[in-house]
């Protein structure tokens, strides 16, 4: 899923200053699960902002709301519920919620109330590792399932750098080498001969590196 | 000193406060138990959610704080740590919009009669009579 975490509450009172009736918007999406911008995170936020302007003698009316998603035309279409109600949003969906309410509501305005940060799993109760970079090309075959465009701190494809250190990675005593990860597991699933084969150069174009991607389906856009 | 009476809310849970329970109003009272701060007795402190402690803000408290168990030995085992934690998120948020972050507290005590349920009631309104009114209720803006 997508991870987030909320901004500092003061970088969003400083958003809305300008604002006397704000909508916070949740998604029950990934934020949701990773507990960054669901029902409950806006509760909390719609309190703050209200206390933060009070905090500042002003008077500010905030509404509540979530979305089943808010990166789907179809569900951002419900902000008409809340029509006259607000004059900006603070949406708590990932970034492309926020862009989603602004490519479709031209004259509404929006701001990000987290900061999305990566594609992860949640690894233990409370905390989330990322695990992939959206690369679009994915290798995940060639390193036993492990991704080294992630996960290593200079996403190389042919094996470790050479910095690291009993099995952690140079940049930081913490993080594990992932190449060393690649090599043990290969090693015992009997394929770790799949090492020396040279990946080639890569294309980074469906990375990103060729502009913004874009998914098209003509079965499913009849 | 000045004439200021906090509004100061305390959250506790039903093992730390037997003694208010059994004592009533006046008894605390004569106990030493300050007049600022006014009780809201819950089941477990676990229970609690930031969102709980937030509104009280809200509603005017110029301090909050919560008394739960002692870490170890919760009478419904992580209830009080659960607590403590969601008194650290609300530090963190009142900090990140400029306000004292001892303006919440967590105390973690030993059930039944003591008299630290009166100490610490009587440490926050000292406290909170130094750092004077919450500029969360908008007064000094
Ligand atoms: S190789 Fe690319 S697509 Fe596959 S897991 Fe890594 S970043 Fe994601
Ligand atoms: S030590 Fe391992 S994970 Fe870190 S940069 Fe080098 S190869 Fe990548």
């Amino acid at each position: 899923m997508i991870i987030a975490e909320r901004k500092p509450v003061g970088e969003i009172v400083d958003m809305t200053r300008d604002h006397k009736k704000v909508l916070v918007l949740g998604c029950r999406g990934c934020v949701t699960v990773c507990s960054a911008g669901g029902e409950r995170e806006v509760e909390l936020l719609a309190s703050l902002i209200r206390l933060g302007a009070k905090k500042e003698g002003r008077k500010i009316e905030v509404q509540e709301g979530t979305l089943v998603r808010q990166c789907d035309k179809e569900y951002v279409d419900s902000l008409d519920n809340w029509k006259g109600k607000y004059d900006a949003i603070v949406s708590m969906a990932c970034g492309v919620g926020v862009n989603f309410i602004a490519n479709l509501r031209p004259t509404t305005m929006v701001y990000p109330a987290v900061n999305t940060t990566f594609f992860g799993g949640s690894a233990d109760q409370g905390v989330w590792t990322e695990q992939c970079a959206g690369c679009g090309n994915c290798v995940l075959h060639l390193t036993g399932g492990l991704c080294p465009v992630a996960r290593c701190a200079k996403s190389l494809m042919n094996g470790p750098c050479g910095g690291s250190q009993n099995a952690k990675c140079e940049i930081h005593s913490e993080v594990d080498c992932i190449w060393q990860l690649i090599h043990d597991r290969l090693e015992r699933l009997d394929r770790k001969e799949q090492m020396l084969e040279v990946a080639p150069i890569r294309d980074w174009r469906p990375a990103g590196h060729g502009g913004p991607r874009k998914t098209l389906r003509d079965d499913l856009s009849v | 000193m000045s004439d200021f009476t906090p509004n100061i809310k305390a959250f506790c849970c039903h093992y730390t406060s037997q003694q208010t329970c059994a004592e009533g109003t006046e008894g605390l009272k004569q106990d030493g138990f300050p007049e600022s701060v006014s009780l809201f007795r819950v089941p477990c402190t676990g229970k609690i959610q930031v969102s709980a402690l937030l509104q009280a803000f809200e509603d005017g408290a110029d301090a909050v704080y919560v008394v739960g168990c002692p870490v170890d030995s919760c009478h419904n085992v992580k209830g009080s740590q659960r607590a403590a934690k969601r008194v650290v998120a609300v530090k963190q948020a009142l900090s990140e919009l400029d306000v004292e972050a001892e303006r919440i507290e967590m105390f973690h005590l030993e059930r039944g009669f003591h008299p630290e349920f009166v100490a610490v009631a009587q440490e926050m309104d000292k406290k909170i009579k130094e750092l004077g009114p919450s500029p969360l209720k908008g007064e000094s803006a």
